[in-house]
């Protein structure tokens, strides 16, 4: 089968994820309330909001990290069964988590094995689905190496030897090594500073096009939100205040709220 | 002639929340029909309206009442209901836009800018590859800048890699918000030929072009958009000056 079949096939007209009433309050206001949205195969999805607003909470409850008090998380697994994500197991939870799911966190350090090396810390989520050839496990982690342009003499350095770039992109081969169908991202270029952050742009673009990844990424920067994210979800006090393509939302803002944040940001 | 976009009574008016709820009304009922094979050209003074009408168009902006129906995989979808995922597709599939401004990440070459939407759509490196070397070298951009991120630019040479990336791909729509703002009678001429080009191959074409002689050299209909009468019609090329 050659690349563009394998596409298509995968671009269904269906969505693999759906959020129904997902509520998570820690106190009123707090948390987020109410959510509903689906996501397709191979769509970027922004979550924007200032802080506070519920957006990390929101995505950890979707990423099986937090059980929410109210409504549910629906995933079409690889088998086309659907799965009510808290319904599951912890075990099959962690599970899905390794294989059709990554997650990468703001802090590297949060994502990242600090103790072990850049290979072993590619190498673990393949051992986990079950691969035990060290041959082929040191070749996938050489190769993931390159793909997100890292050294691959480093591969034997612990992250912690690693720069706050290095180690972000060293998280997402981490991730992606499995070949996951869904990843979430917690402001993924927070912290890093703007020229590292461009590259890093350009990486996750290239690989969510190139593996027809779906993403649920969430910044509180709105140019990195345009770069990335085809359709967008503004959050405002735990709810959701707007939804709509991500250019409609940044150049043409309904609610009060998400034209204050587009007329409050800064351009160079 | 077969309609691939029917606007009907569509208004827009913007409402400013932050600064005493002001509201901008922008189109009143507007009615605009754009056929297979055609040119469209949307002409008023600035101010009145033009980039707003053709910015709907788009989804870019949404309407505040009306339809717009776009002739979609074979049927009229209307984009002021669609959902998200439907206008992507209709992105995907059947409606380009040309800005004036190339928005990209900072560091990607040309080559790949211009590629991006045919790999969106699955097409092989090697095709994609040919039909931007063909596009970029058509509209003079020397091949040693294609491996260089187009944000070092001149504005002109941005335009163009803009409009290469337009035309990549043969959308059954095509939208242009003046293409050949910045650039010279040479290579406006080239915009003029890709457009002819894309019409022949039965391409609905809505344009706004403030070079009359752009305007003159594609446009089969003319459609005024005035601002403050707030209504629009249909006019032939010769009846404007």
């Amino acid at each position: 089968m050659t690349n563009t079949q394998l596409f298509q096939q995968d671009r269904s007209n269906a969505p693999l994820l759906k959020v129904n009433n997902l509520t998570k309050l820690y106190a009123p206001g707090k948390g987020c309330e109410d959510i509903n949205f689906d996501l397709y195969p191979g769509e970027v999805l922004g979550i924007v909001g200032e802080s506070g607003s519920g957006k990390s909470t929101l995505l950890t409850c979707l990423s099986a990290r937090l059980a929410p008090n109210d409504g549910e998380v629906l995933y079409l697994n690889r088998e086309n069964n659907w799965l009510n994500l808290y319904q599951l197991s912890e075990t099959e939870r962690r599970y899905l988590l390794r294989t059709e799911w990554g997650v990468v966190h703001q802090h590297a350090r949060d994502g990242l094995r600090m103790g072990v090396s850049a290979g072993a810390n590619i190498g673990e989520r393949l051992m986990a689905i079950g691969e035990r050839h060290y041959g082929k496990i040191r070749e996938k982690g050489m190769k993931w190496m390159q793909d997100v342009e890292l050294e691959v003499d480093r591969i034997d350095d612990k992250p912690s030897t690693y720069s706050g770039g290095m180690q972000q992109r060293l998280q997402i081969a981490r991730n992606l090594v499995t070949h996951p169908r869904v990843v979430f991202m917690d402001e993924p270029t927070g912290g890093l500073d703007v020229s590292v952050q461009a590259r890093l742009l350009d990486l996750l673009r290239t690989l969510v096009t190139e593996m027809n990844l779906s993403v649920i990424i969430v910044t509180h920067d709105l140019a990195v939100a345009r770069l990335l994210a085809q359709r967008l979800v503004v959050m405002r006090h735990g709810k959701i205040v707007e939804t709509g393509l991500t250019d409609q939302v940044l150049d043409d803002p309904q609610h009060a709220y998400t034209q204050l944040l587009v007329s409050s940001v800064l351009t160079p | 002639m077969t309609t691939m976009i029917n606007v009907e009574q569509l208004s827009k008016t913007f409402t400013l929340h932050n600064q005493g709820g002001i509201q901008l009304p922008v189109l009143d009922k507007v009615d605009l029909q754009v056929f297979a094979g055609q040119c469209t050209v949307l002409h008023g003074d600035s101010g009145s309206g033009k980039s707003t009408l053709l910015r709907t168009l788009y989804a870019n902006y949404l309407p505040s009442s009306g339809a717009i129906y776009v002739r979609h995989q074979g049927e009229m979808l209307d984009l002021a209901i669609a959902s998200s995922h439907q206008l992507l597709s209709v992105r995907r599939d059947t409606m380009g836009y040309v800005s004036q401004f190339l928005r990209v990440i900072p560091r990607i070459a040309t080559l790949d800018v211009v590629m991006q939407p045919l790999k969106e759509r699955g097409v092989a490196d090697k095709e994609a590859k040919d039909r931007a070397a063909d596009l970029l070298q058509k509209l003079n951009i020397p091949e040693r800048l294609w491996s260089l991120a187009p944000s070092t630019f001149s504005g002109g040479e941005q335009q163009r890699v803009n409009i290469a990336r337009g035309f990549i791909q043969n959308y059954p729509i095509l939208l242009l918000d003046e293409p050949t703002a910045s650039l010279d009678q040479k290579n406006a001429d080239v915009v003029v030929q890709l457009i002819k080009k894309a019409l022949a191959n039965n391409t609905a074409v809505v344009g706004i072009f403030h070079d009359a002689h752009v305007r003159d050299a594609v446009a089969d209909h003319v459609f005024s958009v005035y601002s403050d009468t707030s209504h629009a019609n249909d006019q032939t090329p010769s009846h404007i000056n």
